[in-house]
């Protein structure tokens, strides 16, 4: 099969998936079976792409030239890769788990929620695969407003609330100064093909300009949450769990930071960004943002909105990361990427399964329920063991390689940002699991519980244990992701 | 003598400007329309009074003339008075109609004793309705 | 016959039609005969237009008069843009108009269609006419059926504001005719090539400076730029639907196309340079861009809210202008084009809700997406397209001009642009929110909710698919308004 061809089923899979979606709207069965088989073939088209971008080949797609010079056009390179085999890898996962979710939940609207589903992702997709930063705008928003239904999902008041923060801050953040930030870059270069060592030369743009316009670009990509462009993800909580945990955790803010890590490295080059006098702006404010969002997460109740703060913390990292400009650094961020990802959509997935099983949204709710969910807690513990940064678990392996990174350029700044957002991280989340563990219920439920239903506990055992896998067989990534470098340098 | 010599354009800027303020300083429909004409009639005079040539002729070959007036003036403005009695036409129409449908044509009037019937589909709001 | 002598018929035929449409009884025959008339002159439009762009300006002479003694039509790569968008339009609306005729001007619909031939071949006259003096008479042509179109309308305040904008029209009209009087005064001709020829000379004359300002007043009223605009609300709101959409797609941008031709063919570049024009343009179209836009966010009905609306995206036009460079007007060029596909669409998914449930107030939209799916998603993607997301045609112009202003090194215009853009995504989400979240209003006559027959949606969607259409492949749009830019800021007509 050719990369062409390869590059435009993984597009179109979930656009179909969405159709048959909507046309089986009245047999639940079918339209889950739909659901399923999409994500399974979906995640089976995009593993094929990895001999191919291993061996260093090419595969490329060009759809149209909307714009004279500039085409809809579609590239592999490492980082897509990762980003696209996490996305399709956990929306398999998601999709057994959301079933669980949406059937024992009695939740209405089903089949809109299943084909804004699919057509998110079809946005992730291609933001994964863009060429060029045109078609990663296009696919950006296909993003924001495909997920736009899903949060507003529950169509109360607080849905509609949180859906215009939501759009509100996405749509303006992009409308208002990555679309500039590109148009100027075109503007600059005549090119925005996302190009090995960047496209940006210090003789056709100032320094000042140059550090105005990655202001732009970081707070312009408002899905990576950097502050204050961070509002619309805990507005976004008012979705369902399951959209909070693929989407809100993994594909959207992740292409987010994909995006920064991208700019960063094949608009700006690392070389470029390091002449920069006033770059280390952006790295105080990612730095920031990781302490400010720990801090404000101390202090929630609701447990999503909780994991939402945590989300903005941690996607700062990788920013924070992307900035260093160190080589191990760029490494840590696309790992990070990964460890994240297991890590906070098996939060999710637990709070979800709480929700579903015993009606409980509230940190302060969670006295002894570790006996009666006994997987979801555990599976809990490992996620927050993984957001610390401990060993065993997924987190460690990117914080590990950041420090390194910040090391190669002595950047201690990062360093103590770690250390202090190590303490806190720990600070609100080990109460909880020490809460869950070793407190005695105060109240006893209203009805007797369990685990959540199968599909879900399922779902959320199996991202726990990739959790920790992630730790001892990160081997294969990392040696992908060194490949970026080679190609950056 | 030169002062004097442009008299006819002195003409239409007076009938130009009380025109113009009758439109929009009356609220009386037909003296709107009214208005209007003097303000298009004036514009007739400039095109007009611009094609005579002093000491000229009219415009119809004949022996010993060798000045003429220029005709082309006096055509286009035939087709303009006929745009102006039409626009006149339709201005009163719509006038009697408006009549017919609330009674008087103060168009002042109108808007302030039922706002909201101006613009049906809508709350009334300050801004929009006053022309 | 060569094809250039077919050109004159694209105005002829719909002229002609006009007064024997009248006189058709019922209703088959008035809209058939309509239909067939506007379908040949869209075919004639679509066939000179390859043309018109390949081998520059194709001129044709009324009566065999040659110019400039006789009226001259002059086609280039913009007006046949121009002409085929109007004919274009005209016949897509056509399909949609008919049940919405039905319901809102139920007799005599043999003069209604007859007027509604008359204001397109007025519109189509002004396009393609190559004589100053003519271009005044199709202007009164269309102006005056289109005043009593919008007469037409259901509600009596439909009287009110044809008489609003027949005074504010006839004005404009004036005006215009008083800076053509001096224009012939000081230079004896009213062809446009002779007198882009001859007015250079005159450049410091100040009697061409005052044609200048009252051109400039005159079309500023008739394309309503803010703040003459206060006559289009009313109108495009109370007009029968058919009207509205015809007048939101057309009307107004072919004022703005005479007044393109005439500052940059006629007048030049060079004078206007010397003349405040870039300051003024700038200035309203930002002013208008952002209070049409906050007074779109504020109005409670749709038809308003998109009245509004088209007063803000002149602004644009008005602002693309102002840059006064190839790349500025082939965005605003662009823009024309673009924004009448969207407004079109925006007004056909309007018309089709006021013909189901008879109101197009935000309080009875509720929950409407449910019982008009189709009509509902194409207001969506066609707000999409006034947003300017990528992949709608709406993006093109915003990219377009968004990169005239950062050529032109003006990051005002930039901000604007920008600014404007979110404040349409307000207005255009408060609808979506409505229609989609919120349950249908206590009231709401259930049996009549229901989605509008395949007559109305199959145009309505065609207009949604040129919107992505032309957000994706942009050869004929872009290049053309490109095209059509060089000959505008470089010869003449």
């Amino acid at each position: 099969m050719s990369g062409g061809v390869l590059i435009g089923l993984i597009l179109g899979t979930p656009l179909i998936g969405a159709v048959l979606i909507s046309l089986c709207g009245r047999w639940p069965n079918v339209r889950e079976t739909v659901t399923l088989t999409t994500a399974i073939s979906l995640f089976v088209l995009v593993s094929q792409m990895i001999g191919p971008i291993a061996a260093g080949e090419t595969l490329r797609l060009s759809l149209a030239e909307p714009i004279p010079g500039l085409e809809i056009a579609f590239q592999l390179e490492p980082l897509g890769m990762v980003f696209a085999m996490l996305a399709s890898g956990l929306w398999i996962v998601t999709s057994v788990y959301a079933i669980g979710y949406m059937r024992s939940n009695n939740e209405p609207y089903q089949t809109s929620f299943f084909a804004f589903f699919a057509i998110a992702i079809c946005g992730a997709m291609g933001v994964a695969m863009a060429g060029n930063l045109l078609t990663l705008f296009i696919f950006y928003e296909v993003l924001t407003l495909s997920t736009w239904p899903l949060v507003t999902h529950n169509r109360n008041e607080a849905a509609k609330q949180g859906g215009r923060v939501y759009l509100g801050i996405l749509l303006a953040t992009s409308i208002g100064l990555l679309l500039p930030a590109i148009i100027w870059t075109y503007s600059i270069t005549g090119t925005l093909d996302f190009t090995p060592g960047g496209i940006l030369e210090l003789d056709s743009i100032s320094p000042l300009a140059a550090t105005l316009l990655l202001t732009m670009f970081v707070l312009g990509v408002g899905k990576a949450a950097v502050m204050p462009m961070h509002r619309w993800l805990p507005a976004a909580m008012v979705a369902p769990t399951p959209v909070s945990a693929l989407l809100h955790a993994v594909a959207v803010v992740k292409a987010g930071v994909f995006t920064i890590t991208k700019v960063v490295i094949y608009i700006f080059g690392l070389d470029f960004l390091a002449t920069l006098p006033l770059e280390k702006f952006l790295v105080y404010l990612a730095g920031f943002t990781v302490i400010a969002a720990s801090l404000v997460a101390l202090r929630q109740v609701e447990i999503k909105r909780m994991l939402a703060y945590s989300t903005v913390s941690q996607l700062s990292y990788i920013v924070l990361a992307a900035l260093v400009l160190a080589p191990f650094a760029e490494i840590g961020a696309a790992i990070h990427i990964v460890a994240h990802a297991f890590g906070k959509i098996t939060l999710f997935f637990c709070a979800g399964a709480i929700y579903i099983a015993a009606k409980k949204t509230r940190v302060d709710q969670l006295h002894g329920i570790a006996w009666r969910m006994p997987f979801t807690m555990v599976a809990f513990t490992i996620g927050a063991v993984s957001m610390i940064g401990v060993p065993p678990t997924a987190g460690f392996v990117s914080k590990w390689y950041i420090v390194a990174g910040a090391f190669q350029v002595d950047n201690f700044f990062v360093l103590a940002v770690l250390a202090i957002s190590t303490g806190l991280n720990a600070a609100y989340f080990l109460p909880i699991v020490f809460r869950a563990f070793f407190q005695a219920e105060t109240v006893p439920p209203a009805k007797d519980h369990g685990e959540a239903p199968w599909p879900m506990a399922a779902a959320l055992t199996l991202t726990a244990a990739l959790t920790i896998l992630f730790f001892f067989f990160n081997g294969p990534v990392v040696d992908f992701e060194k490949g970026i470098l080679e190609v950056a340098s | 003598m030169a002062f004097l010599g442009h008299y006819n354009y002195y003409i239409v800027v007076v009938l130009m400007m009380i025109g113009f303020y009758v439109v929009i300083a009356r609220g009386n429909m037909v003296k709107k329309i009214m208005g209007l004409n003097l303000f298009q009639t004036s514009a007739f005079i400039l095109f007009i009074s611009a094609g005579k040539i002093m000491g000229g002729s009219t415009p119809i070959l004949r022996d010993g003339v060798e000045v003429y007036s220029n005709p082309l003036p006096h055509v286009l403005i035939l087709t303009a008075i006929v745009v102006g009695v039409a626009t006149t036409a339709v201005g009163l129409a719509l006038s009697v109609r408006i009549n017919e449908a609330y009674g008087n044509i103060e168009d002042d009037l109108l808007s302030e004793e039922e706002p909201d019937d101006f613009a049906l589909t809508q709350e009334p709001s300050r801004d929009d309705d006053s022309s | 016959m060569t094809l250039i002598e077919w050109m004159p018929f694209s105005v002829l035929i719909p002229l002609i039609a006009a007064p024997v449409c009248a006189l058709l009884p019922g209703r088959v025959l008035p809209w058939t005969l309509t239909f067939v008339s506007v379908l040949a002159s869209a075919v004639i439009c679509a066939l000179v237009l390859p043309m018109a762009v390949g081998e520059g300006p194709l001129s044709y002479a009324f009566g065999n008069w040659p110019p400039p003694v006789g009226i001259e039509y002059r086609v280039d790569a913009v007006n046949a843009l121009l002409a085929l968008l109007i004919s274009a339009i005209a016949t897509i609306i056509l399909p949609w108009a008919r049940v919405s005729v039905n319901d809102e001007v139920p007799d005599r619909q043999g003069p209604f269609y007859a007027l509604f031939l008359l204001a397109m071949s007025g519109l189509m006259g002004i396009t393609l006419t190559g004589d100053v003096f003519n271009v005044f008479v199709f202007l009164e042509i269309s102006s005056l059926s289109t005043y009593a179109l919008i007469a037409h309308g259901k509600n009596r305040a439909a009287l009110l504001a044809s008489f609003r904008y027949l005074i504010m029209g006839t004005l404009g009209a004036t005006f215009y005719l008083i800076g053509v009087g001096f224009l012939y005064i000081q230079t004896g001709t009213l062809n446009m090539v002779d007198l882009a020829e001859r007015l250079p000379a005159l450049a410091d004359d100040r009697a061409i400076r005052t044609a200048f300002g009252f051109i400039i007043v005159g079309m500023g009223l008739k394309l309503a730029l803010f703040p003459l605009h206060r006559w289009l609300p009313g109108a495009y709101s109370n007009a029968p639907s058919m009207v509205t959409v015809f007048l939101a797609a057309t009307a107004t941008k072919v004022a703005v196309y005479v007044l393109l031709r005439l500052v940059f063919s006629v007048f030049g570049v060079e004078f206007a340079l010397a003349m405040p024009f870039e300051e003024i343009f700038f200035t309203l179209g930002a002013v208008g861009i952002f209070f049409a836009s906050l007074s779109a966010i504020k109005q409670t009905s749709l038809k308003r809210m998109l009245a509004y609306s088209s007063v803000s995206q002149i602004g644009y036009i008005a602002l693309a202008i102002s840059l006064i460079s190839t790349a500025g007007l082939s965005a605003g060029l662009v823009h024309i084009f673009n924004h009448a596909l969207m407004k079109g669409a925006l007004f056909m998914c309007v018309g089709a809700i006021v013909y189901r449930i008879g109101s197009d107030r935000f309080a009875d939209l509720g929950g409407l997406a449910k019982q008009m799916p189709l009509t509902m998603l194409a207001f969506v993607l066609a707000g999409l397209s006034m947003i300017g997301v990528p992949l709608t045609a709406g993006f093109i112009s915003k990219w377009a001009l968004i990169s005239a202003a950062i050529e032109a090194g003006n990051g005002y215009a930039v901000g604007i642009v920008l600014i404007g853009s979110l404040m349409a995504v307000i207005y255009i989400w408060r609808v979506v929110e409505i229609a989609y979240l919120q349950p249908a209003p206590d009231n709401a006559d259930m049996s009549r909710r229901r989605e509008v027959g395949l007559s109305m949606l199959i145009p309505l969607w065609i207009l949604i698919a040129a919107n992505f259409y032309f957000g994706i492949d942009t050869r004929l749009t872009l290049d053309i308004a490109t095209r059509g830019a060089e000959v505008l800021m470089g010869m003449t007509p």
